[in-house]
């Protein structure tokens, strides 16, 4: 993808929730959606916000701002879905707004500050500074492994 | 290099298959040693074998293959009977097979073992039986095998006339050599390819006939005439007569050199060879083997061989259609367009049968299943001395591959664990006045879109007195519980973990692995495990399981806004109650509803509350019309009162993703129609969260504790907890009214204590546990509550842990006075509610 050049150059798909922007690798991405209907499962944990039909494939979506200990939406923006590609098959991440696919110079990535509180750490593998603004990478596997 | 493997792959899935077949046959000969079908087709089984690994260079196999196919060439000609020694022998020559092509499969060439110990076995059985040293047997070995190859040419002109002699013996001869006037072998040779499997053990007759003086006289009779009749009738045809001529020498040579092979058998003209081993070919046919090969090969032509991995696709693929067709007919049923309603019709009804025809190529008859235990058997009551026999019922039934694979070894299990406790030794049933031999019956039918399958033996039957000890011993059940608990129950206490009732515990059975994870796995496909069993006449295991899993008819129902899926195996039937008489007839024992169905009390279970959307118990009245939907979980029938029905459907079940699994209520989710996703309801996982289904041991003691409560009057059912701070501590069940669980979040506080709204009460808290008395940081998301009840008024009292309910005597012998009292070999707290209550600091003056 990003091995041609001599700098180290990373794709990251992004998006946002809230005012923050995060960063998934792009080979973890199957594909980025807009709103779909799910179903909700009740006595399901709450980071699973339900089930999706993805082409005849059952998809569980799961809600990123539980997972980064935000708020619940305030406004009636319906969510989107970026589906990431897990060992168990395609599971949604529910995001605010989807971003550009952008290219990162692995130079620019900075650990997280110890600051941070931890279940948001835990999430997050570290930063990259773009200009005027950060982009945090997620963690997949641990979202994914998010408990009930 | 991929070509070569190509070729063992192919004979490693040919050879498993033979050698499945091998043992059958094998067992099946000790029963009946003279059936010639069967010993020509255990011949040709290990003769191939033998052929293809000398063809592929793997010595080994072909040195265990070739001293087995010796011991059978006698055995086929009638020389001597099967013996017990001589099959066990070849049961271990099977065995050897199975272990070398094993190796070949996991790529470590033939491993190791030479396995001289088992030829040197195998050519002792040969030459004990022969009545020769081993050396004799050693040399005709060699000899065999010299003759083998020379005898080799020779069988490609047998085969050419084989082809030729079948017309000719049923008369045909003459037309035939009119018509075809040059009856040479060259015509005939292209038909020669098929009948070959059929021809491929000829040779080895060939080569054994000397051994067998008295039959080669009666080839040499049965060839001569026939060879006589084509003569007059084709006046060109010069080689049939010098043949008839020679074949009368070619036996007599043969019969008096008794040990050397038969140099006629080989000759350099195609057509004297062919001649005089006529008679011989055709007597293999008369004696089954080329019947058999006939109807093999054309069995052959009409199947192909699928990789099970494609048939999953399909299978799947399938599954997406039926979603789709269900898609369409929903739209088609919206629009008024007759030709697309025509058009969806169609694809309806073929898409129906198309999925039945793909689910048609998922199912094995549980022969498959079955194949395997005869030998187990076998083996199994030869090393405990015991006589048994395999009857297999019904073993055509067919089920899903998967399901098949699922139950192979639970089924062993079973079996192992029959032959092992089950059937008594021939001199205990012999005493009891039993045949001395012992039979296992395996049943298969199908009944009400499931497969049962029974296991029935005709043993010492499972001693309830024995089971009852041993789960004493171990600490399973109370002696209190034991007593109350009948023979039935006292049964299937045997599927409990940690089980088992052998007196010793033997190498096949008794290690801990018990009839628990029997029934687990059994359960795991969906399907019930029960077990019947009476004393001295024998025990039958009954399976239940579904045809398949992946397409299933399912009822849709709506509660709580969501749309739901029931599978129909559970569901029995389907009743509707208006409001007023819903009102009625929905009748309350404490705050348990339940409905007289045709006089029987049937517990109702609202889904809605299962599922959380509504809290429990609140405005159950509001409803207009009650839809009651009654299932049936394991043994007991529940009524789950859900909004409203809306239709049938077949469904492909898909199972969840890792977040939703440990969800006990849900079985998986489906695409209905309208592409939405619904939940398909665990109709066992929720009998269970409900209670309707309390899980194995708590459900008999739970039932016990209420039976006891009724029986005798000087004991009482009591709840025993953990308070918290690690004491024990029981409550007597008459004084709670409901068990609880509210989150911590739902916690407000009031004054000095906490409150919980409940059923549009305040509802104080206390704790039992003096150091715990700030719920909101004890740590637990979920406090566990018993609520208690009196003139009007409820308190919950906050517990740390329900640990069971028993039935207890809290009588003279306990230390009442101060409170405490023995229970389960513990000392426990007893508690009495009122006065805790009416303790409890500040809550006198909130009520």
């Amino acid at each position: 993808m990003s091995q041609q050049s001599s700098q180290q150059l990373e794709s990251y798909c992004t998006f946002r929730v809230d005012d923050l922007l995060f960063g998934v690798e792009v080979c973890q991405v199957q594909e980025v959606i807009r709103t779909h209907p799910t179903t909700s499962v009740p006595l399901a944990p709450a980071v699973v916000h339900g089930l999706m039909n993805l082409r005849g494939q059952i998809v569980s979506a799961l809600n990123l701002r539980y997972v980064l200990g935000m708020p619940p939406a305030q406004s009636d923006h319906k969510p989107m879905n970026v589906v990431v590609r897990s060992s168990e098959g395609p599971i949604s991440l529910l995001v605010d707004e989807i971003g550009d696919v952008v290219q990162v110079d692995r130079d620019r990535f900075e650990p997280l500050p110890e600051t941070l509180q931890s279940q948001q750490r835990e999430m997050l593998t570290g930063a990259f500074k773009l200009e005027g603004k950060l982009l945090l990478i997620l963690d997949i596997d641990r979202v994914l492994a998010i408990p009930a | 290099m991929d070509g070569f493997d190509e070729i063992i792959n192919e004979f490693l899935v040919e050879s498993y298959e033979s050698l499945d077949r091998l043992d059958d046959d094998l067992l099946a000969l000790e029963d009946a040693p003279d059936d010639r079908d069967r010993l020509a087709s255990i011949f040709r089984t290990v003769h191939t074998i033998k052929g293809t690994s000398g063809f592929l260079a793997l010595p080994t196999l072909e040195r265990v293959a070739h001293v087995g196919e010796n011991l059978l060439v006698p055995l086929r000609d009638g020389e001597f009977r099967l013996t017990s020694d001589t099959a066990s022998v070849l049961l271990e020559m099977v065995d050897a097979i199975r272990e070398i092509l094993g190796m070949l499969e996991s790529g470590q060439g033939e491993g190791d073992n030479d396995y001289a110990a088992l030829v040197e076995r195998l050519q002792a059985a040969l030459s004990t039986s022969k009545g020769v040293t081993p050396e004799d047997a050693a040399a005709a070995v060699a000899d065999d095998q010299a003759t083998e190859e020379s005898v080799a040419e020779a069988v490609e002109a047998i085969e050419a006339v084989i082809a030729d002699v079948i017309p000719a013996e049923t008369g045909a001869a003459e037309t035939q050599a009119t018509e075809n006037p040059t009856a040479e072998p060259e015509p005939v040779a292209e038909v020669t390819e098929q009948p070959s499997p059929a021809v491929a053990p000829t040779p080895a007759p060939a080569a054994e006939a000397p051994a067998e003086p008295s039959s080669v006289p009666a080839a040499a009779e049965s060839a001569a005439p026939v060879p006589a009749s084509p003569v007059p009738a084709a006046p060109p045809p010069e080689p049939p007569k010098p043949v008839a001529e020679k074949a009368p020498p070619a036996a007599a040579v043969a019969s008096p050199t008794a040990a050397a092979p038969p140099p006629p058998a080989a000759p350099p003209q195609p057509a004297a060879a062919a001649k005089p081993s006529r008679g011989r070919a055709s007597e293999a046919g008369r004696s089954g083997g080329g019947d058999s090969s006939e109807k093999s090969a054309s069995v052959v032509d009409s199947t192909v061989r699928i990789d099970v991995a494609l048939l999953d696709k399909l299978m799947n693929l399938v599954g997406e259609l039926v979603l789709a067709r269900n898609q369409i007919m929903q739209f088609s049923g919206a629009t008024e367009d007759p030709a697309m309603a025509a058009a969806s019709q169609r694809l309806n009804l073929i898409t129906t049968e198309l999925q039945e025809g793909v689910m048609k190529t998922r199912m094995q008859p549980i022969r498959n299943a079955w194949n395997k235990l005869p030998r187990v058997v076998r083996d199994l009551s030869t090393s405990c001395g015991k006589k048994v026999a395999v009857v297999m019922e019904g073993a055509d039934t067919e089920l899903d591959k998967t399901i098949l694979e699922a139950i192979k070894d639970p089924l062993t299990h079973i079996v192992r664990n029959s032959v092992d406790h089950g059937i008594e030794p021939p001199e205990v049933r012999l005493e009891a006045g039993k045949p001395e031999e012992g039979t296992l019956c395996l049943r298969a039918f199908h009944e009400g879109g499931q497969v049962n399958i029974e296991i029935v033996d005709d043993g010492g039957g499972i001693n309830a007195d024995r089971v009852r000890d041993k789960a004493l011993e171990k600490g399973l059940i109370t002696p209190e519980q034991a007593d109350t608990m009948g023979d039935r129950e006292l049964t299937n206490l045997i599927l409990l973990p940690g089980f088992s009732t052998a007196a010793k515990v033997t190498n096949v059975s008794g290690r801990g692995v018990g009839m628990d994870v029997v029934k687990t796995n059994i359960e795991r496909i969906g399907g019930t495990l029960e077990i019947q069993s009476k004393g001295g006449q024998g025990t039958t295991l009954r399976i239940k399981i579904p045809l398949t899993l992946a397409i299933v008819p399912a009822l849709i129902i709506k509660s709580g806004g969501g749309q739901y899926a029931i599978p129909q195996v559970s569901l029995l039937e389907l009743v509707r109650l208006d409001g007023a008489r819903a009102k009625k007839e929905i009748e309350y024992i404490h705050d348990v509803p339940v409905y007289r169905l045709r006089e029987h009390l049937l517990p109702l279970v609202y889904l809605d509350e299962q599922l959380g959307i509504r809290p429990f118990g609140q405005h159950r009245q509001d409803l207009d019309a009650v839809n009651i939907v009654v299932l049936q979980a394991e043994d007991r029938q529940f009524g789950l009162v859900v909004e409203a029905i809306t239709d049938t459907q077949e469904i492909v079940v898909k199972p969840l993703g890792a977040h939703l699994k440990n969800i006990s209520a849900y079985a998986g989710a489906t695409i209905m129609g309208d592409g939405t996703v619904s939940l398909i309801l665990d109709v066992i996982g929720i009998a269970q969260k409900s209670c309707v289904l309390i899980e194995h041991r708590d459900r008999s003691l739970r039932e016990h504790a209420h039976r006891g409560m009724s029986r005798s009057k000087d004991g009482e059912s009591v709840l025993i907890i953990d308070s918290g701070d690690g004491t024990r501590a029981a409550i007597r069940l008459s004084s709670v009214a409901r068990l609880e669980e509210f989150a911590t979040n739902d916690l407000e506080r009031s004054g000095h204590s906490y409150v919980v709204q409940y059923r549009g009460q305040i509802l104080p808290l206390i704790s039992l546990s003096s150091q715990v008395s700030d719920f909101s940081n004890s740590g637990q998301e979920r406090l566990h509550t018993v609520v208690y009840s009196y003139e009007g008024q409820s308190v919950g009292i906050v517990v740390g842990k329900i640990v069971d309910i028993v039935h207890q005597q809290l009588g003279n012998n306990n230390d009442v006075a101060s409170g405490r009292s023995v229970i389960q070999d513990r000392v426990t707290q007893i508690v009495d509610l009122k006065h805790v209550v009416s303790q409890g600091v500040g809550m006198s003056s909130h009520w």
